[in-house]
């Protein structure tokens, strides 16, 4: 690990001082400690903010605020999440080992990197550990790479489960600003894609600090989170989806539903939910859900499964919810 | 900083890029918990931290400042062990025993979880949970072992949690 100053922040203020003063964030520290220790990641000055607070889960606007700091663990045991947003605790069960969801925080998990072997791999080429040096995954071992929204620059996938399910369920990114407002962000507009810039993962300022996460009051209909991976347990997705699907006498009156190892981000389309809402909930509706999702999809070699796995898991998924 | 480990308040002054696994093992000679990994992968290092399990390779010794930390050397001793390690011994719940301190430091903080009534991925219902085998499997899929001694491993666990 390369030197680094160390310092505590004891609230908001302080944190956001720091950040202005050109530290790291560290909360959890699970994925930054990792990537540090591999020289990903090098930051000059870190502020550990995991005592500042925003550690609790309150009712909100007929919905819920998630604080930032609120473990992965805590959150998917939170009585409102298990009743209101199942989606959201089977997503976070779904995600990495109880360890880390024990230690991993809200705003970090949204914020961790993408779990690309090149992007980790220091001796690789990666235009966004390393803006213009070239990506090896495009031509290399990519089976866990996107087959939507990728660019020439990077194929990489975001890797959160939890994100998944926040960006199906309308959340809305709150945040905290030194010398400035804060800003409400809906999850739909926090992340890039690639392009030729893959090293700009969101439209944070630097020093700019997710304080909350807010959720809406959960759309209708029953909620799933359904994750294909290599392992039965403790592996990142293949393909994930999360969704809410509700029926009245035979035909889809709302349709919610984000995919996750597809794409650089949490995807969401609404061709996708606009291909099943005022359908007959059938096969025809169903497939044609698919097609929405995979028009522009491609594979690079390794992950060309990928395209017809998303297309299964989807149609099993609305089967379960709304067959 | 002050860090409490298995009740010893220790005063520390160490390079910020000490891991709590390393503070443990190199500077306080508590050589319990193991450096598999050391990326958060495998479990050997897991310890409770007020309480809760987490990889100790994966979180800063300085992050911890007023923490009170529990390793396997907390556990029990020789003559006085936690009926965790008294389980693994009794079912044979190793071969090597490289990752032991880390599963039975993960299982110690896997049976509170489940106290406080925590799901799992594999849990039909949130809010009833029954520990099956099924779901000390998927609790403890963040410890590896390489001699796959798992069956016994959960053996071991089944007999302590009465399940």
């Amino acid at each position: 690990m390369k030197p680094f100053d160390f310092a505590r922040a004891e609230n908001v203020e302080a944190a956001l001082a720091a950040g202005a003063a050109g530290a790291r964030y560290i909360a959890g520290g699970t994925n930054l400690i990792d990537l540090m220790k591999l020289q990903v990641e090098t930051p000059d000055r870190l502020v550990d903010i995991g005592r500042i607070g925003l550690d609790t889960v309150e009712e909100h606007d007929g919905g819920v605020r998630i604080g930032a700091l609120v473990p992965n663990s805590d959150l998917a045991a939170h009585s409102t999440v298990r009743s209101r947003y199942p989606m959201l605790a089977r997503a976070l069960l779904a995600g990495a080992s109880a360890q880390l969801r024990n230690k991993a925080s809200t705003g970090g998990n949204l914020l961790q990197r993408t779990r690309c072997y090149y992007f980790y791999e220091i001796a690789a080429r990666c235009n966004k550990r390393e803006p213009g040096s070239g990506c090896d995954a495009i031509q290399g071992f990519n089976r866990i790479h996107a087959v939507i929204g990728g660019s020439a620059s990077c194929i990489a996938t975001h890797p959160s489960d939890m994100a998944v399910a926040l960006r199906a369920l309308d959340a809305t990114v709150v945040t905290a600003r030194s010398g400035g407002e804060g800003r409400r962000i809906a999850l739909d507009d926090l992340y890039c894609l690639p392009g030729d810039t893959p090293q700009i993962e969101t439209i944070l300022d630097p020093g700019e600090l997710i304080v909350a996460i807010d959720l809406p009051a959960p759309p209708p209909g029953r909620q799933a989170y359904r994750k294909v991976r290599d392992r039965a347990s403790y592996a990142f997705a293949l393909v994930s989806i999360a969704a809410a699907i509700a029926v009245e006498d035979g035909t889809i009156t709302s349709a919610r539903l984000a995919f996750g190892g597809l794409a650089p981000m949490p995807w969401r389309d609404p061709a996708v939910e606009a291909a099943l809402v005022g359908q007959p909930a059938g096969t025809a509706a169903f497939e044609a859900a698919a097609d929405a999702l995979l028009a522009d999809a491609r594979g690079h070699g390794h992950n060309d499964f990928k395209i017809t796995l998303a297309r299964r898991t989807l149609i099993a998924t609305l089967r379960d919810l709304a067959g | 900083m002050r860090i409490t480990i298995n009740g010893t308040a220790h005063d520390v002054d160490v390079d910020v890029r000490t891991t709590l696994l390393d503070l443990c093992r190199e500077h306080l000679g508590l050589t319990g918990a193991k450096k598999g990994c050391d990326h958060g992968q495998c479990g050997a290092c897991t310890m409770l931290v007020d309480g809760r399990r987490i990889n100790a390779c994966l979180t800063l010794a300085v992050m911890h400042d007023g923490d009170e930390v529990t390793t396997i050397e907390g556990l029990g001793t020789p003559d006085r062990l936690d009926p965790l390690q008294a389980a693994f011994v009794r079912h044979d719940g190793f071969q090597c025993g490289y990752c032991t301190p880390g599963q039975i430091c993960s299982a110690k903080g896997m049976l509170d979880e489940v106290a406080m009534g925590w799901a799992s991925h594999v849990s039909d219902d949130l809010d009833d949970v029954t520990l099956t085998d099924a779901e000390i499997r998927e609790r403890m899929s963040g410890n590896i072992c390489r001699c796959s001694a798992y069956p016994t491993i959960v053996d071991a666990i089944r007999e302590v949690a009465g399940a």
